[in-house]
C-alpha cells in the first residue's frame, strides 16, 4: 500500500511558480530522501505535506486518504524543523508531551510515553531543562522525540541536520537511520546534502526548478541518472563533464575523442553511438572511474591507459585527487595517494569506460544507446 | 561605556574630559527635582525670604498634606483611568503583533501600515471628532471614555512594539504547534504569550507614562469627577484667588510625577533590555 502519494502538485506564489507538478509515492515504511539546491521547494513541498500550506492544485494522499481539506493536526503527521522549533518557555518534558496534552492523552498513558522516548533517545537526564539549556545536538534529539511521542502515520523532516557540526551530523545520520530501521516508520526527509540523501533514503527524489530531475533508489540515481543536474549535484567530488566528438573507434565500435597538451586519445565507448557520430556530445564520468593504471584491468573492455599532464594533487587521505585538463575541461581523476604524479609532469590514468554516460550538449539531458555485443 | 574605550581608564586628562560633562548634564536635569523637592518642604514665609537652593530651616510636610489633601482623589481617577488603559492596549496590541506576523492574511501589511500612521496623528486632529464620538456612546465626561480614547490612541504604538519582536521569532515554532494540535488561541497563549516578556514590559511602560502623563485628553473628555491629576494640577496651580502656595504647588507636581519616576526606577533597565531584545532561539 502506498503511504504517501503526490499528485500533480503545484505551488505559485503570485506568478512565481515554486512547484510545476511534482509527482511522487512511497509505499509504507519507506524512507524517502528530497534533495536538490537551496530554494528549489523541498520545504514548500514538505509544507504542503504537512498541511502547513496548501497546493495551488493537485493532490496529497495519506494511506488512501485524500488529506487535501484536513488541516496539519488531523493528518496523522510529525514533522522535525532545521530551527527546531522547540517551544522555548517549556523544559524538554513539556515539549515532548504537548502534542498529546492537546489531544488529551490520559495522564498516565503520557508519563509512558515520556519515559519510553526518553529512554529511545538518550535524553532522560534533560527532561527539566529549558531548550536554552541544550547543546545542538542535544535540541536535535528531543525536536525528534517530540515528533516520535505521538506515533504518527508520516514522519516529515526539513534539513533536520543542517544546524550540527559535520561530526555530529553524521552520528546523528545514522541513529535516523537505524531509529528508521526499528520504527519502520514512512519518512519523508528533506536535505540539500546529497550524502545524506544516498546514505538515508530508500528512494531519492532530485528536485530542481521546481520539478522532480529523478525519482528512484540512491543505486539508480547514482549510476543512472536521467539528466546532466542529476549527474552533478549526486556524488563529491562531481562527475566530470567532458565536451568531446564522437569518432569510430578501431575496434568498429565507437569512441570519443580526448585532447589535451600531450596529444590526444580516444575512449572507447561500450553504447551504439552511431546516431552521434562525428557530433558533439557530452561525457560524463566519476573521478572515481580514473584511477591509476592497474595494468591486469587494462585488457578488459572499455578500460584503457593514457598519460595525462597533473595540474594539482589534492590527498584526502585514502585517494588523493588528481586534477587534469581535457579539452580544456578540469577534470579529476581518484588515484591511490603513492601513485599520484607531480604537478607540472605526467602520470598514466586508467579510463573504465564501463559506468560511463553521456549527455546533449544543449538540453542536458541523457544519451541512451544500445550496449553493443562483445567483439 | 565609558569603561570599555580605551585610554580612558587610563589617563586622568581622558577622563576629566569625559566625566566633567557628563556630570554637569546630569545637574542640569536634577536642578529643577532638587528645587522642587526643597521648595516642598520648606514653609511660605521660609520661601519668600530664602534663596532658591538652601536647604529649609525648618522641616515641613504640611505642604504635602494639604497637596493630597486637595490631589488625593484625582490621583485615584490617574489609576482607575491609567490601569485598564495600559491593560487593554498592551493585551490587544500583543493580539495584533501576532496576527499581522503569524497568523497574516491578505492585505495583513497594508493594515499594518495604516495603523502605523496612527503613530503620527497628532492629538489636536482628532478631538472634535472623538468627543462627537464619545457623545454618540454615551461616555462623554466618563472614565471608560477617557479610557477608550487611550486604548485607541495608544494600539498604533503597542502593535508596532509586538509586531516588532514577533517578526523576529521563528515561524516554525507557530507551524510546530499547529501539527502539535494546537489551535489560534492555544498557540498565542501557551506558546506565543509566555516569550513576551520583555516587549510586555516595553508596552506597559511606554503605555503607563503617556496616559500617565496625559494633559489634553484629560482636560477635553473629563468632568470633575473623572478628572485625571495632571488636569487638577493644573487648576491648582492656576488658581488667581488667595495666595500663591508656592510650596503646595511643588509637592502637588511631585506627587503627578511620582508614579511614573517610580515605574521608570523600577523598570526602565528592562525598558532598555526590551526594545534591543534578540530573537527568541526554539
Ligand atoms: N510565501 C512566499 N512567497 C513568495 N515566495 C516564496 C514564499 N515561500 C517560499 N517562497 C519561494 O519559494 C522558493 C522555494 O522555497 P523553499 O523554502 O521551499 O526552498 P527550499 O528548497 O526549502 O530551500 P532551502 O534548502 O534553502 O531550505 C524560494 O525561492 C522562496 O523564495
Ligand atoms: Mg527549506
Amino acid at each position: 500500500m502506498s503511504a504517501l502519494t503526490i499528485r500533480n502538485v503545484k505551488k505559485s506564489f503570485g506568478n512565481t511558480h515554486i512547484l510545476k507538478g511534482i509527482n511522487l509515492s512511497i509505499e509504507a515504511g519507506r524512507f524517502l530522501t528530497l534533495v536538490g539546491p537551496s530554494g528549489c521547494g523541498k520545504s514548500t513541498l514538505l509544507n504542503i505535506i504537512a498541511g502547513l500550506e496548501s497546493p495551488s492544485s493537485g493532490e496529497i494522499l495519506i494511506g488512501d486518504r485524500n488529506v487535501n481539506q484536513l488541516s496539519p493536526k488531523d493528518r496523522d503527521i510529525a514533522m522535525v524543523f532545521q530551527s527546531y522549533a522547540l517551544y522555548p518557555n517549556m523544559n524538554v518534558r513539556k515539549n515532548i508531551l504537548f502534542g498529546l496534552e492537546i489531544r488529551k492523552v490520559p495522564k498516565a498513558e503520557q508519563a509512558a510515553i515520556v519515559d519510553r522516548i526518553a529512554r529511545m533517545l538518550q535524553i532522560e537526564n534533560l527532561l527539566d531543562r529549558k531548550p536554552a539549556q541544550l547543546s545542538g545536538g542535544q535540541r536535535q534529539r528531543v525536536a525528534m522525540g517530540r515528533a516520535l511521542a505521538r506515533d504518527p502515520k508520516l514522519f516529515l523532516f526539513d534539513e533536520p541536520l543542517s544546524n550540527l557540526d559535520a561530526k555530529l551530523r553524521v552520528s546523528m545520520r545514522a541513529e535516523i537511520k537505524q531509529l528508521h530501521q526499528r520504527l519502520k516508520t514512512t519518512i519523508v526527509y528533506v536535505t540539500h546534502d546529497q550524502i545524506e540523501a544516498m546514505t538515508l533514503g530508500d528512494y531519492i527524489a532530485v528536485l530542481n526548478n521546481g520539478e522532480v530531475q529523478q525519482f528512484g533508489t540512491p543505486d539508480a540515481i547514482y549510476n543512472d541518472p536521467a539528466n546532466r543536474f542529476v549527474a552533478d549535484f549526486i556524488g563529491s567530488p562531481p562527475m566530470n563533464f567532458i565536451p568531446c566528438e564522437v569518432v569510430g573507434s578501431s575496434s568498429q565500435g565507437f569512441g570519443v575523442k580526448m585532447t589535451h597538451e600531450g596529444g590526444d586519445f580516444v575512449l572507447e565507448a561500450s553504447g551504439d553511438l552511431k546516431p552521434w557520430l562525428g557530433k558533439h556530445v557530452v561525457l560524463g564520468i566519476r573521478p572515481e572511474q580514473i584511477t591509476h593504471v592497474v595494468t591486469s584491468r587494462l585488457d578488459e573492455r572499455g578500460v584503457s591507459g593514457h598519460a595525462c599532464p597533473v595540474h594539482l594533487c589534492e590527498p584526502t587521505g585514502p585517494d588523493t585527487l588528481v586534477t587534469t585538463s581535457i579539452n580544456q575541461t578540469k577534470v579529476l581523476a581518484r588515484v591511490r595517494p603513492d601513485t599520484a604524479g607531480t604537478p607540472g609532469q605526467s602520470m598514466d590514468l586508467m579510463f573504465d569506460m564501463n559506468k560511463a554516460v553521456f549527455f546533449d550538449p544543449t538540453t542536458g539531458e541523457r544519451l541512451r544507446f544500445q550496449l553493443l555485443k562483445a567483439a | 561605556m565609558v569603561e570599555s574605550m580605551p585610554g580612558v581608564k587610563q589617563r586622568p586628562l581622558m577622563r576629566a574630559v569625559v566625566y566633567v560633562p557628563l556630570i554637569l548634564t546630569a545637574i542640569y536635569f536634577l536642578l529643577p527635582l532638587i528645587v522642587m523637592l526643597l521648595t516642598s518642604v520648606k514653609t511660605m514665609d521660609e520661601i519668600r525670604a530664602g534663596n532658591l537652593l538652601s536647604l529649609p530651616a525648618t522641616l515641613t510636610f504640611e505642604p504635602w498634606a494639604k497637596a493630597w489633601d486637595k490631589m488625593g482623589g484625582t490621583f485615584t481617577n490617574s489609576f482607575m483611568i491609567v490601569v485598564p488603559a495600559v491593560a487593554i492596549s498592551t493585551a490587544v496590541g500583543a493580539f495584533n503583533g501576532f496576527v499581522l506576523t503569524k497568523w497574516r492574511f491578505r492585505g495583513s501589511e497594508l493594515l499594518f501600515g495604516m495603523l502605523l500612521v496612527g503613530c503620527f496623528i497628532p492629538f489636536q486632529v482628532i478631538l472634535l471628532p472623538m468627543a462627537r464620538t464619545l457623545g454618540l456612546l454615551g461616555l462623554a465626561g466618563t472614565t471608560g471614555g477617557l479610557i477608550l480614547v487611550h486604548v485607541i490612541y495608544g494600539l498604533a504604538f503597542t502593535t508596532l512594539f509586538f509586531r516588532n519582536f514577533y517578526v523576529a521569532v521563528p515561524d516554525e515554532l507557530v507551524k510546530a504547534a499547529r501539527i502539535d494540535g494546537a489551535g489560534f488561541f492555544t498557540i498565542f497563549w501557551r506558546i506565543i504569550l509566555p516569550l513576551s516578556g520583555p516587549i510586555i514590559v516595553v508596552s506597559v511602560i511606554w503605555q503607563f507614562t503617556q496616559i500617565w502623563n496625559d494633559f489634553l485628553f484629560g482636560v477635553v473628555y473629563s468632568s470633575g469627577e473623572t478628572q485625571p491629576i495632571t488636569v487638577a494640577l493644573n487648576n491648582l496651580v492656576n488658581t488667581s484667588t488667595g495666595v500663591k502656595e508656592y510650596n503646595v504647588d511643588m509637592a502637588a507636581a511631585l506627587l503627578a510625577a511620582l508614579p511614573t519616576l517610580v515605574v521608570y526606577i523600577l523598570a526602565g533597565k528592562h525598558f532598555v533590555a526590551g526594545l534591543t531584545a534578540g530573537a527568541v532561539k526554539g
